[in-house]
């Protein structure tokens, strides 16, 4: 019998830096020792652990890439993906919660933002001051986000939105909500991203209770009804569905690298299971249909952790490019919910239970394979990338 | 106040360690190495009466080839100021070591000393009580308090013995050797690991020190603990006491 269970089977640790393992180890330690312990009353109550809240902050690990004049920690994509892997294996709320603040709300802002929003928003974002959260899906239009009919009027040296942002993380404990509408710009209506502060009138928000998914996160709905924001709420650079989709190419690649985190996690606890576990006469490690699940375990594991190191490496050297994305994002997630599925039939009845962490992961995975592109949507940008031809429509 | 805080690098105690087949050492392939964490609470120790008294410097050194520089890179990444490599390849023993501090503390004048009571790997528990001989200092093992007085000139420290708690004071400079309840280290921050990246880490050769390093111990072999046997659960009080009286024959 192994006496270690080994996660790193082609030796990825050597790809590593000193500084980027050194990275890696703070956040395994962060989560070991400061989350895990709660992380099963979260589930169970439904509700997010707001008092590690400022731990994040004072680790670092909010606007990990963004430059640290800007109050980030100005540190590698591959730094960014290492933190995400480990805050993952903790849970997906957690790993959520860190890229909707560093990418989908930090990242807009720096990368449309005027110098006066950065200089406001990042540093306090960076602190864990505000909370940030992305407003894109609308209830009718998800998978089609460029469908959206959430708007915004000139009025009053401002603007005025209307519309409804449903299944937005982090939506009802946001001091500031990144808000994607369209403005009517010469005649055509283009998708432009905006801010606005949770005090503004005509901007109110609820939960959305009855998850059996991300429980241990808030998902909320936001609406609109009149709310005006002043011309500077505007991101003066935004413009067109490309700007939100850049957000989320880099909340995707952040993702590729969480799910291996969470398939990990349930990795481990079916090796040990395994091993442990006797039935009929023996450890059911011993019998070879565990045996080969357990392969196509670390099977696949190893390879996700091959693609994403891989992406880290030209997303550092400005090689990424989103159809790159869209395959690790696809190929990790959906292997990480086969292998979370694999280990909790493993556990046989205690793989149902919330006392081994793998029926939670694999509620999690659910929505990590829907969320930021479904498995088939990235599937079919990848086919157009293939063949040239679009099958969306 | 200066003080110098010593980093050994040893296997992370969460590994499973196996002996050679020979008995000549340990197998290092696919092994994790971290700061002995009795050094780790040192350094804890140490940076925590940097910030009290707002001021001061926390000095790291450690012994060993190049791959330490990623243990005291990780110690500077939790708020050490800078760090002394002092370059070696040969096994050294705890004199040894005691001898190389001796010549580094000379260099550096510190104030205080803090040392792990222990590493982790040899389990000697020697270097500090060498150290402290050699140089004719004061010294406080197996450290759970430490209070340094007002005017910075002494230090007071609890230290676990047998039994209970002894307090003992003493003028510095001094050395003091952390026990496990001293404190509990932080882990370094990104924003901290980036501000490591610019710290110094000074390498100096074990050889150039003019320090004895001849060998007074050899390890002759190594073997692994015997495995220990399941326990057994007991259905009744009676059983308990039964096999208690007859099996181990402690009652
Ligand atoms: C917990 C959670 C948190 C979330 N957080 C955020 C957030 O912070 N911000 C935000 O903006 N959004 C967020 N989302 C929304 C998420 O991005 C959407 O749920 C996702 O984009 C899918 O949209 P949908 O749910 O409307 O599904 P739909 O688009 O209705 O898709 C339903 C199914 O149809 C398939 N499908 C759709 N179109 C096609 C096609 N052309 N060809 C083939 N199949 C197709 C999809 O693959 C999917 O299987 C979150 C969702 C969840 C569950
Ligand atoms: C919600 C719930 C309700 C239940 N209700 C009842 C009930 O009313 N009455 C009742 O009696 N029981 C009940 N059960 C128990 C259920 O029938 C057992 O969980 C089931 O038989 C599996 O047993 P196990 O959990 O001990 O898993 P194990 O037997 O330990 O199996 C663990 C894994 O090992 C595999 N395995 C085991 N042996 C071999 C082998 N030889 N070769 C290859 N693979 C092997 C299994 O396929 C599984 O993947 C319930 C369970 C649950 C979760």
């Amino acid at each position: 019998m192994a006496d270690f269970i080994d996660t790193d089977f082609y030796h990825t640790e050597e790809f590593l830096s000193e500084e980027e393992r050194l990275v890696r180890d703070v956040a395994r330690r962060f989560v070991d020792e400061e989350f895990l312990p709660r992380v099963q009353q979260c589930f169970r109550e439904g509700s997010f652990p707001m008092e590690l809240v400022p731990r994040l902050a004072e680790l670092g690990f909010l606007g990990v890439t963004v430059p640290t004049e800007y109050g980030g920690a100005g540190m590698s994509s591959v730094v960014y993906g290492l933190i995400s892997q480990e805050l993952e294996r903790g849970d997906s709320g957690l790993r959520s919660f860190a890229s909707v603040q560093s990418s989908l709300v930090m990242y807009p802002i720096l990368t449309f933002g005027s110098e006066e929003q950065k200089k406001f928003w990042l540093p306090r974002l960076a602190r864990a001051e505000a909370i940030g959260c992305f407003g894109l899906t609308e209830p009718d239009f998800g998978s089609n986000p460029g469908g959206m009919i959430t708007r915004a009027r000139r009025e009053n040296g401002g603007y005025l939105l209307n519309g409804t942002k449903r299944w937005i993380t982090n939506g009802s404990i946001s001091d500031v909500a990144v808000v994607w509408a369209k403005l009517e710009e010469d005649g055509r209506d283009v998708i432009r991203g905006f801010l606005v502060e949770k005090e503004r009138e005509g901007f109110t928000r609820q939960n959305i209770d009855g998850k059996f998914s991300f429980r241990a996160s808030v998902t909320s709905e936001m609406i609109f009804e009149d709310c005006w924001i002043p011309e500077d709420n505007l991101l003066p650079k935004s413009g067109g569905l490309k700007s939100p989709l850049m957000c989320l190419t880099q909340a995707r690649y952040g993702i590729s690298w969480g799910a291996i985190g969470a398939a990990i996690a349930c990795y481990e606890c079916a090796v040990d299971y395994a091993q442990n576990r006797k039935m009929f006469s023996r450890p059911i490690g011993g019998y070879q249909l565990v045996q080969a699940k357990l392969v196509t375990m670390l099977t696949e594991i190893t390879k996700a952790q091959l693609l994403a190191y891989r992406l880290g490496r030209l997303k550092d050297a400005g090689k990424m490019r989103p159809d790159q994305v869209s395959m690790a994002k696809m190929n990790n997630v959906s292997t990480a919910l086969h292998t979370t599925r694999l280990a909790r039939d493993i556990l046989g009845g205690n793989g149902i239970t919330d006392e081994y962490p793998v029926i939670r992961h694999l509620l999690n995975l659910e929505t990590v394979n829907t969320y930021e592109g479904t498995e088939d949507i990235h599937r079919l940008t990848l086919g157009r990338y293939i063949t040239g031809l679009s099958a969306f429509e | 106040m200066k003080v110098l805080v010593t980093v050994k690098r040893v296997p992370d105690p969460e590994t499973t360690i196996r002996v050679k087949s020979d008995g000549s050492g340990i197998e290092t392939d696919n092994i994790k190495y971290v700061i002995n964490p009795f050094d780790e609470i040192a350094l804890e120790e140490a940076l925590r009466i940097k910030e009290k008294l707002g001021a001061g410097e926390v000095v790291l050194v450690s012994i060993g080839d190049s791959v330490v520089t990623e243990q005291l890179r990780t110690g500077l990444a939790m708020g050490a100021d800078r760090a002394i490599l002092v370059g070696c390849d040969q096994d050294l023993d705890s004199l040894a070591v005691a001898r190389i501090l001796a010549k580094i503390v000379e260099d550096e004048g510190p104030q205080l000393v803090l040392m792990g009571k222990q590493a982790i790997d040899d389990d000697a528990n020697q270097a500090g009580q060498m150290l402290a001989a050699l140089l004719g200092w004061p010294q406080a093992t197996f450290a759970s308090e430490v209070v340094l007085s007002d005017d910075q000139q002494a230090v007071k420290v609890t230290r676990e013995v047998d039994g209970g708690l002894e307090t003992i004071g003493f003028a510095l400079p001094g050395i003091i050797t952390s026990d496990l309840r001293l404190n509990e280290p932080r882990y370094a921050s990104l924003p901290g690991i980036m501000k490591a990246r610019k710290k110094e880490i000074k390498e100096v050769a074990a050889a150039d020190l003019d320090a004895d390093m001849s060998p007074r111990l050899t390890i002759n072999s190594l073997e692994p603990p015997t495995q220990k046997e399941a326990g057994k659960k007991v259905e009744t009080v009676e059983e308990l006491i039964g096999l208690l009286h007859d099996e181990a024959k402690v009652i």
